[in-house]
């Protein structure tokens, strides 16, 4: 029983300071990553369909952008949106993960368009549907069941590389995770608090997969004989 | 010429002026002591995470209960958690289960994006063995092959041809992620452009090179990828 009062992972675990400051630290992941994925989702698509439309200037600023971006690391825009642009840390953060993933989600979103065979686009419009309705009612349905994984795993990405926000200081969980390393200076308490942070990204994540899992699932039954 | 540069302001002050970037080129060394050092984490980083992936790719892919779940836990748990965790529990645990041994940060680096990319990279190997008709497994055991004989002779060559773009795209992923490194002082091109920058303040230079040294080692994968990708559709 002493054995158990004295021990120092026990004496942490029951100290709210290591509650409140987790919880703080996740809501900021999970607003960072929110918005974050708002708005690369909107970007995403208008580069993606820029890139897609094949018009010369328009589609050749959206795949440098998408070439370019593609091949820097998160940190490093990180870095950039808090040092060069002089944002503070929370939207240095959302922003540095925007400019990456935008691109991420432009590829996703073109791949998805071009699986669907130029045929499908024809026989639309030889159908007498315009440009808007063929997108929307013939285009859109099989592209985005297409797009849904990539997406989702995307989005997955970005709250795990909100975690990134840890080097200019953000505030999120890794970092008040690491403030809480600093006061629980055992390593049975560091390891301690790395696996509750593990976890709560794992619940988080693994939700998320298995939701799009599901409905993915559900979105392609029936669409699987044609195309496919 | 000097007369009318120093006249222009931006060039001489502001996050991107002309001494800036003197003082980068003076200082290049440090930087291309931190790309060999991500080069390096990379490289060995990458041949762990193949070895990782393959081993559990084909352990998913298998139709015994026991390895195909220790493998859906592997790959679940390093998928959804952030590298930079992984990345602190290797550091923080090894001194724990190992009592004082010292261990170089680059071996956490590659530790850490070896076994992250690892489960990324099973993912792959898993998806090119499924394109692989049961047909051909079962026709392979029949003519004597071992389970595993069978994999390496008949599935795993024809499962290249679909696995090999998917895993360009996680060699250019986990150079990229080489980065979090700075995060524990590793050496590598980030930190040591991190390091130089915040000295000095000379941000604006330093991140477009350091930019420019990761596009560098980046897009030639990535345009191989693609490459692959055309080419697998074709044939």
């Amino acid at each position: 029983m002493d054995a158990f009062v004295n021990n120092p992972v026990v004496e942490m675990l029951q100290d709210p300071v290591l509650y409140i400051g987790l919880g703080n630290g996740l809501m900021l992941t999970l607003e960072i990553a929110a918005i974050s994925i708002v708005l690369s989702s909107l970007f995403g698509t208008i580069i993606g369909a820029m890139r897609y439309s094949g018009l010369p200037v328009i589609s050749q600023i959206a795949t440098t952008y998408i070439e370019v971006i593609r091949n820097l690391p998160q940190i490093l825009l990180i870095l950039v949106s808090y040092f060069v642009l002089g944002l503070p840390g929370k939207w240095a953060a959302v922003i540095g993960l925007t400019i990456y993933t935008t691109a991420i989600i432009a590829e996703v979103i073109r791949g998805g368009l071009n699986s669907v065979p130029t045929g499908q686009w024809e026989a639309a419009r030889s159908q007498g549907f315009s440009f808007l309705q063929s997108m929307w009612y013939i285009v859109l349905p099989p592209a985005v069941v297409k797009m849904i994984p990539p997406i989702v795993s995307q989005f997955v990405t970005v709250i795990k590389d909100s975690s990134f926000a840890m080097v200019i200081g953000a505030g999120e969980l890794m970092f008040k995770g690491q403030i809480l390393a600093g006061k629980y200076w055992r390593p049975s308490q560091i390891i301690t608090i790395y696996v509750v942070i593990s976890l709560t990204y794992f619940a988080i994540n693994f939700a998320i997969s298995t939701v799009a899992r599901r409905l993915q699932k559900k979105l392609s039954v029936g669409r699987g004989s044609i195309g496919n | 010429m000097t007369e009318l540069l120093e006249r222009i302001g931006f060039l001489q002050q502001g996050p991107f002026s002309v001494p800036r970037w003197e003082a980068l080129f003076a200082s290049m060394d440090l930087l291309w002591d931190g790309a060999l050092v991500t080069l390096l984490v990379a490289s060995l980083g990458l041949a762990l995470a193949l070895a990782l992936g393959t081993i559990i790719g084909v352990m998913s892919a298998s139709q015994w209960k026991i390895p195909r779940a220790l493998a859906r836990a592997y790959v679940e748990f390093y998928q959804n958690t952030p590298l930079l965790i992984q990345v602190f529990m290797i550091f923080n645990a090894i001194p724990i289960l190992f009592t004082g041994m010292f261990i170089p940060v680059i071996t956490i680096g590659i530790l850490g994006v070896g076994m992250y990319h690892g489960a990324y990279i099973a993912e792959v190997v898993r998806a090119g063995i499924q394109s692989i008709g049961r047909g051909q497994l079962e026709a392979a055991i029949s003519q004597g092959f071992g389970y595993i004989g069978a994999m390496r002779y008949i599935i795993i060559p024809q499962a290249m041809r679909v696995v090999l773009p998917p895993l360009t795209n996680q060699a250019v992923s986990l150079i990229k992620n080489t980065s979090v490194l700075a995060v524990i002082a590793g050496g590598d091109l980030m930190y040591a452009g991190d390091a130089f920058a915040g000295r000095y303040g000379h941000y604006g230079p330093t991140y477009i090179v350091v930019g420019l040294l990761y596009f560098v080692m980046c897009f030639p994968l990535a345009r191989l990828a693609r490459r692959l990708e055309s080419r697998s559709k074709v044939a």
